[in-house]
C-alpha cells in the first residue's frame, strides 16, 4: 500500500500512573490515551506496528499497572503483546536509557502522555527526547486525521474546546492531550498472557531530583482582591461589587446596521470570529 | 506663611448672588468663584509644623444655594474644572522607574492571548520584578520578548503603556511573517538569539495551555537547562546559587516540590502580586541580527471550526446570550450559528422554555469565562452579572439605556433585538470574508 517496505512503527512510552484517589499503582490516564490513539492508526495504516517502551523499575506493583496497557489488545499482530521495561534503579533520570534506545532502533512516531502522574511530572520528557534526537514534538494531541509517506496530518487541542490542525513531517515526537478519545478498558486475559520482556539498560542516576524537599501539596492560599485607592468611596465601591458603569461605549439612536457595524468591529478586534 | 488667611476678604454681596440661582449675574459670579477657590489653599503648614486644612474649602454651592461636598468627585468635577487635573493625578499616581544601566536582565515571554497582556502574564511580571528588583543596589531590568502582532488595541500607544504599568523596562518585539499562528520551531529561534545576544539570567513563561507551557519546556530543553514547572512561590534563600529558591507542583498537583531556583522557570498563576505601583520604561528594544530562518517541519493549517453548539458554556470563548428581551428566537439561534458564538441564556429565557437548563448563566447556573460575552436582551440582574465576572469584554443589545447590564457593558448598542440580529446576519451575509467561517459551521 506505502511505498515504505517497513510498516509505521509506532512506539508509546508509557509510565506508571497513580490512582487519584487510592494512590495505587495503574496504567497512566493520558498514557493509555497515548495507546489508543496510536492503536487507531491501524485504522488508515494496517501495516502500523505499536512498541510499548517503559523505563523504570521492575517489581511487582509496577507490573500490574503496566500490564494494565498489554490489556487493551484486540487480537493480535498489532504488537501489543509484548512489553519492553528497560530496567532503572530507583532515582534514576529514564531520559538517557530511552533516548539511547529510542535512537538505535529509531519509529517513526513517538507518543507519549503530557506528564507523569508520579514523580516530578515536569512533562519535560518528551521535550528532551525529541530535543536529543532531533525530531520535531507536537503537543496536545487529540486526533490523527491522516498519514501520507512521510506526513501527519493531526488536530491538536486548545484551550476553551478549540481545535487546530496541524502538519508534522515524520519521524516526530508527540504528547496527548487529555481530550483524547478516551483508552479502552483493560482486559484480564491479554494482560495476563502479555509478556513483559527486561532489558538492562543505560542507568543514570538523576542527582538534582535527590537534593529536593518533597512534600504533599498545601492548599495555595487565595488571593485576596486588594483595592488601592485613595478615596474611601472608591475602596467601598469595590468591595460593595455592584457593577460599575463608565469604561463603555454607549450607542444610542443608532440604526440596526450601525449598531451592528460596532458590534462586528469588536467582535473582529478580538478575533473570536473564525 | 498663611498669608493667604490674612488677606481674605469676604464679599457678602457676591456670595448672595452665588447663592441665589435666579440673580441675572448668577453663572459669572459662581465662574469667578471657582476660578478663585481652585486658587485657594485648602492645606498648608501651620505656624508650629501641623497640616491645617480649611474645611470650607471643599464643596460647592448647589443648585438652591446650599453647600454640597460630592466625594464622587464627578460634580466638583463638573463645578470647578477640578476634573481633569484630579484625574490626571490619579494616572500619575504610579512612580515612575527608569534603568539605565541593568546589572543583568529577566527575560518574561508573555503569553498575551489575543494580544493583550493576561493576568498570568500580569503575575509573572511582578515575579520578574522580584526577582529584579531584590538588590536596590544593583539594579535589574526586565525584558518581555513578544511575537508578532500583539498591538491590534490602541495601535500601539495603549499597548506600550500597559506594557509599562505591568512592570516592563525593555520591551523586545520579534516580527516577521513567520511568527503568526503556531511556528514554534520560529518562536524558539527568535528566543535562542535573544539568549545568545542578552544572556537573560532567568527565563520566565507562564505555565499555562495558552502556548507558555509548551514554549518553555522547548527552549529549556533547547538551552540544556532544567527548568521549575508549576511553580507558584519563590523566596529568598541565601543557600541557594541562584540566592532564590521555589516551590513548584509535581506528581499532577499532589506533590509540593522545594528546589533552588533555576534558570528557567515555568510559572502557575498568582505566582506573584502584579506590579501596581510603579511605572518602567518599556524602552524598545531590537537584536542586532534577526534570527536565523529556522528549518520547519511543523505547519499549521489553521485553526479548525468547532461546533459551538458543543464547547462547554464554561469554557466557550465567544458566548451570544439571550435573555427576556429576546422576541424573534429563530433569529438568536440563526445569529448565533452565523457567528459561530456559543448559546447562552438568562434564567428567565431559561424557566420560560426558550432555552435548556445548561445554558443558563449566572449564580445559579454557569460561571463563564468568555473573552467576549454579547447579552441580548438581559437586563443584568445581580445574580447573571455574577456569572459574566470573568469575562472580558461584554457587548449589550438592549432597549434599555439604564439597565445595570449595560453599566457593565463595553459596548452598549440601544435597540431592538430581533432587528440588530437581523442586521447583524445581513452584513454577515453580505461580507464574503465573515461569512465564510459562518458557512463551514451551517454545513457542519
Ligand atoms: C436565587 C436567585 C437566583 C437567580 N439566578 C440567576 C441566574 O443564575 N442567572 C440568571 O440569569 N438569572 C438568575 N436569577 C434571576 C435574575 O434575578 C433575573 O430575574 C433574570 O436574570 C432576569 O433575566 P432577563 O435579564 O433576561 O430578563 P428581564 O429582567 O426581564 O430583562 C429583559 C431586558 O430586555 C430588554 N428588552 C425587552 N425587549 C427588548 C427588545 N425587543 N429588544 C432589546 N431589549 C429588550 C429590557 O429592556 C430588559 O432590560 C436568579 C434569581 C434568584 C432570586
Amino acid at each position: 500500500m506505502q511505498p515504505e517496505s517497513r510498516g509505521l512503527e509506532v512506539a508509546v512510552l508509557v509510565s506508571v500512573g497513580r490512582h487519584p484517589v487510592t494512590g495505587r499503582a495503574r496504567r497512566a490516564d493520558q498514557d493509555a490515551r497515548g495507546l489508543e490513539l496510536a492503536l487507531s492508526l491501524a485504522a488508515f495504516r494496517p501495516d502500523s506496528r505499536v512498541r510499548l517502551l517503559h523505563a523504570g523499575q521492575r517489581d511487582d506493583d509496577n507490573e500490574t499497572a503496566l500490564r494494565g496497557y498489554l490489556g487493551m489488545a484486540r487480537g493480535v499482530g498489532t504488537g501489543l503483546e509484548r512489553l519492553t521495561l528497560l530496567e532503572q534503579p530507583e532515582g534514576a533520570d529514564v531520559v538517557p536509557a530511552l533516548a539511547e534506545r529510542l535512537a538505535a532502533t529509531p519509529p517513526q512516531l513517538v507518543v507519549t502522555g503530557a506528564r507523569a502522574e508520579q514523580g516530578e511530572g515536569s512533562g519535560l520528557l518528551p521535550y528532551v527526547l525529541a530535543e536529543r534526537l532531533g525530531w520535531p514534538l507536537v503537543n496536545g494531541l487529540v486526533e490523527v486525521e491522516s498519514i501520507e509517506d512521510d506526513r501527519m496530518t493531526l488536530l491538536q487541542a486548545l484551550p476553551r474546546g478549540q481545535r487546530r490542525r496541524i502538519q508534522v513531517r515524520l519521524p516526530a515526537v508527540v504528547t496527548v492531550d487529555g481530550a483524547a478519545a478516551p483508552a479502552r478498558q483493560s482486559a484480564f486475559g491479554p494482560a495476563r498472557r502479555g509478556s513483559i520482556k527486561v532489558e538492562a539498560a543505560l542507568a543514570v542516576p538523576d542527582e538534582a531530583f535527590a537534593g529536593w524537599t518533597l512534600s504533599p501539596a498545601r492548599k495555595r492560599p487565595r488571593r485576596l482582591k486588594i483595592v488601592k485607592s485613595a478615596s474611601a468611596r472608591d475602596r467601598f465601591k469595590a468591595a460593595a461589587g455592584k457593577a460599575q458603569g463608565g469604561g463603555g461605549q454607549l450607542l444610542t439612536d443608532v440604526t440596526p446596521e450601525q449598531a451592528a457595524e460596532a458590534i462586528l468591529r469588536l467582535l473582529e478586534e478580538e478575533g473570536v470570529m473564525r | 506663611m498663611n498669608r493667604e488667611i490674612d488677606t481674605i476678604r469676604r464679599d457678602p454681596r457676591r456670595e448672595w448672588i452665588a447663592r441665589n440661582r435666579l440673580h441675572p449675574e448668577h453663572l459669572g459670579v459662581l465662574a469667578e468663584l471657582g476660578r478663585q477657590g481652585a486658587s485657594a489653599a485648602t492645606e498648608w503648614m501651620g505656624p508650629n509644623g501641623v497640616i491645617r486644612k480649611n474645611p470650607h474649602a471643599p464643596g460647592f454651592t448647589g443648585p438652591n444655594g446650599l453647600k454640597r461636598i460630592d466625594r464622587s468627585g464627578v460634580q466638583q468635577a463638573a463645578a470647578a474644572g477640578r476634573g481633569a487635573g484630579h484625574r490626571m493625578v490619579a494616572a500619575d499616581e504610579r512612580r515612575r522607574v527608569t534603568i539605565e544601566a541593568p546589572a543583568f536582565l529577566v527575560a518574561v515571554v508573555p503569553d498575551m492571548p489575543g494580544g493583550r497582556l493576561s493576568s498570568h502574564d500580569r503575575d509573572l511580571l511582578g515575579l520578574a520584578r522580584q526577582l529584579a528588583d531584590a538588590d536596590p543596589a544593583r539594579p535589574c531590568a526586565v525584558l518581555a520578548v513578544a511575537f508578532g502582532e500583539h498591538n491590534r488595541e490602541g495601535g500601539g500607544e495603549l499597548k506600550e503603556q500597559a506594557f509599562a504599568e505591568a512592570g516592563v523596562d525593555r520591551l523586545l518585539t520579534i516580527e516577521g511573517d513567520g511568527h503568526t499562528g503556531f511556528v514554534p520551531e520560529a518562536w524558539l529561534a527568535g528566543l535562542v538569539a535573544v539568549e545568545r545576544e542578552l544572556a537573560p539570567r532567568h527565563w520566565l513563561l507562564p505555565d499555562s495551555a495558552l502556548g507558555g507551557a509548551d514554549l518553555g519546556r522547548r527552549l529549556a530543553a533547547r538551552l540544556g537547562e532544567r527548568p521549575a514547572t508549576g511553580v507558584w512561590q519563590v523566596d529568598a534563600d541565601a543557600t541557594a546559587p541562584s540566592g532564590w529558591r521555589c516551590t513548584a507542583r509535581g506528581a499532577v498537583d499532589r506533590l509540593d516540590i522545594q528546589r533552588p531556583l533555576p534558570r528557567v522557570v515555568l510559572a502557575l498563576a498568582e505566582c506573584a502580586e502584579p506590579v501596581s505601583e510603579t511605572r518602567h520604561a518599556a524602552e524598545a528594544m531590537t537584536l542586532s541580527q534577526s534570527p536565523p530562518e529556522a528549518l520547519s517541519r511543523i505547519e499549521d493549517l489553521g485553526q479548525v471550526a468547532v461546533d459551538p453548539a458543543g464547547v462547554a458554556l464554561a469554557e466557550a470563548e465567544f458566548i451570544l446570550s439571550a435573555g427576556n428581551g429576546v422576541k424573534d428566537w429563530e433569529g438568536f439561534h440563526h445569529a448565533a450559528r452565523m457567528l459561530g458564538a456559543t448559546e447562552g441564556a438568562s434564567r428567565v429565557a431559561v424557566d420560560d422554555g426558550f432555552m435548556p437548563r445548561d445554558r443558563q448563566v449566572g449564580a445559579t447556573g454557569t460561571w463563564v469565562t468568555a473573552r467576549v460575552y454579547v447579552a441580548v436582551g438581559i437586563s443584568g440582574a445581580i445574580q447573571h452579572l455574577q456569572g459574566i465576572q470573568g469575562c472580558d469584554k461584554v457587548v449589550a443589545i438592549n432597549r434599555d439605556s439604564g439597565c445595570d447590564m449595560i453599566k457593565r457593558a463595553d459596548l452598549a448598542v440601544i435597540g431592538d433585538s430581533s432587528s440588530i440580529l437581523a442586521a447583524l446576519v445581513d452584513v454577515l451575509e453580505r461580507d464574503p470574508a465573515l461569512t465564510r467561517k459562518g458557512e463551514k459551521q451551517d454545513a457542519a
